[in-house]
């Protein structure tokens, strides 16, 4: 029989806005500072709840995008309700309540050792992103490379981050729409050969919007991967 | 009252709905789900009802689609946070499915195609409160969707409803499925707010 283990209630707590970093023209990385929190692992996400004056509440769940602290990075959805207060009226020091951390199954372990194949779909790359940074904390081994899908290069979380080279990561920024100038790929949607040409025994993880999802995964089923180890969380 | 976030006003629906708390409405329907997608062939669809005695049920596409169905219209609730309202479906209920099954079980144990598990109790899935469900807004059910059947129990969160419906294991002790081990509720009513372990 199986007894399951109750712990406490995942309890709301106060975090106050510390840090802030523009990613895009639409998106920005906020950095909470979060008494009591107990730490978590790259992939899991929290809910946000905020509350206005007169007790008028709405919450939201959001990706982590760093593993060793609390940090969102949140695209603002033009006519939303929750994402313009956090990119554009959030100030440094305004409070928010999260709870947290949530999710166990799309999370990597720095001690998994397999490698990783991560494929983003536009801000589907947060928690994917909280993998790779990880990674280095961790100075895992695992050869890790992650195929980042945009429409424009002005679309990119993270750019200087990525750019950076890093031994074990190998990025691959695929455009749908505009490329750089003398981009060797044309704007397109995901193939196969974005993928890279590594064997199918990895640990894969996708994030981003459903059709996105839906392509992605049944590429990795094509080229044999097992279903089992394919991993996805999806928005929309 | 939680902590107040200075200048925010929250935008409040104009109209009456009521949800459950911490839900807000969508109109277009959302996909989640853990892994790819499985595909599964009508011809090859098979439900297996499995008693705590060792009694196994079966039927095909062809005797699912032969049983009498019903059109339920309901709301849903995903623990993701979106509720969506009205919803058109067409499926069996499961009074008709385990008519005819023996059991003394307390608990069911879904699991799908793709290996995803989910628990309720029995009587959650009795008494015209749940439907397996090949049909959705007019139309076949996609697989994305939980095609070519899924399982529809409204009154809990989504992740009970599970896709790709291929088995009930009839127990009469609790058995926590995939996300319920993983910490989310073991009961999932969104009314009271049942999201994680312990709420």
């Amino acid at each position: 029989m199986a007894r399951a283990a109750v712990p406490g209630r995942l309890t709301w707590r106060v975090a106050r806005l510390a840090e802030t970093r523009r990613e895009t023209d639409t998106a920005r990385t906020l950095v909470f500072d979060v008494p009591g929190w107990p730490g978590h692992l790259a992939g899991q996400h929290v809910d946000v709840r905020l509350t206005a004056a007169d007790g008028y509440t709405a919450q939201r769940s959001y990706s982590l995008s760093a593993p060793d602290r609390v940090e969102l990075t949140v695209q603002r959805i033009a006519d939303g309700e929750v994402s313009p207060y956090l990119t554009d009226v959030l100030g440094i020091g305004d409070p928010v309540e999260l709870r947290g951390p949530v999710g166990g199954w799309f999370v990597w372990r720095p001690d998994a050792g397999r490698d990783v194949l991560l494929i983003a779909g536009g801000s589907g790359v947060a928690p994917l992103m909280a993998m790779v940074r990880a990674r280095r904390l961790a100075g895992s081994g695992a050869r890790f490379r992650l195929v980042y899908s945009t429409r424009t290069p002005g679309d990119v979380f993270y750019a200087d981050e990525l750019r950076r080279p890093e031994p074990g990561l190998d990025v691959a920024h695929v455009y749908t729409r505009v490329a750089p100038e003398g981009w060797p790929r044309p704007p397109g949607r995901l193939t196969a050969a974005d993928l890279g040409d590594g064997p199918p025994d990895r640990d894969c993880f996708v994030c981003g919007p459903t059709g996105f999802v839906e392509s992605a995964a049944d590429l990795l089923l094509a080229r044999g991967h097992d279903p089992r180890r394919i991993r996805t969380e999806r928005f929309g | 009252m939680g902590i107040v976030s200075p200048g925010f006003h929250g935008r409040r629906r104009e109209s009456a709905v009521q949800l459950p708390p911490g839900q807000y409405l969508t109109e277009d329907f959302p996909v989640l789900s853990a892994g790819p997608t499985p595909r599964i062939p009508e011809e090859e669809w098979e439900l297996t009802v499995a008693t705590e005695t060792g009694g196994q049920y079966r039927w095909t596409w062809r005797e699912l689609l032969d049983l009498p169905f019903e059109t339920p219209r309901v709301d849903i609730h995903c623990v993701t946070k979106w509720s969506k309202l009205g919803t058109d479906w067409q499926g069996v209920s499961l009074d008709v499915l385990l008519e005819d099954v023996e059991t003394a079980a307390d608990f069911a144990l879904v699991s799908s195609y793709g290996g995803y598990t989910t628990n309720l109790p029995l009587e959650d899935l009795l008494d015209g409160q749940a439907w397996i469900v090949y049909r959705y807004d007019g139309e076949e059910l996609a697989p994305e969707h939980g095609g070519p059947v899924r399982l529809l129990v409204p009154h809990l969160y989504f992740w009970k409803s599970a896709k790709w419906l291929r088995g009930i294991d009839l127990l009469t002790e609790n058995e926590p499925g995939f996300w319920e081990t993983a910490g989310y509720h073991d009961y999932g009513d969104p009314w009271r707010e049942q999201r994680y372990q312990g709420d």
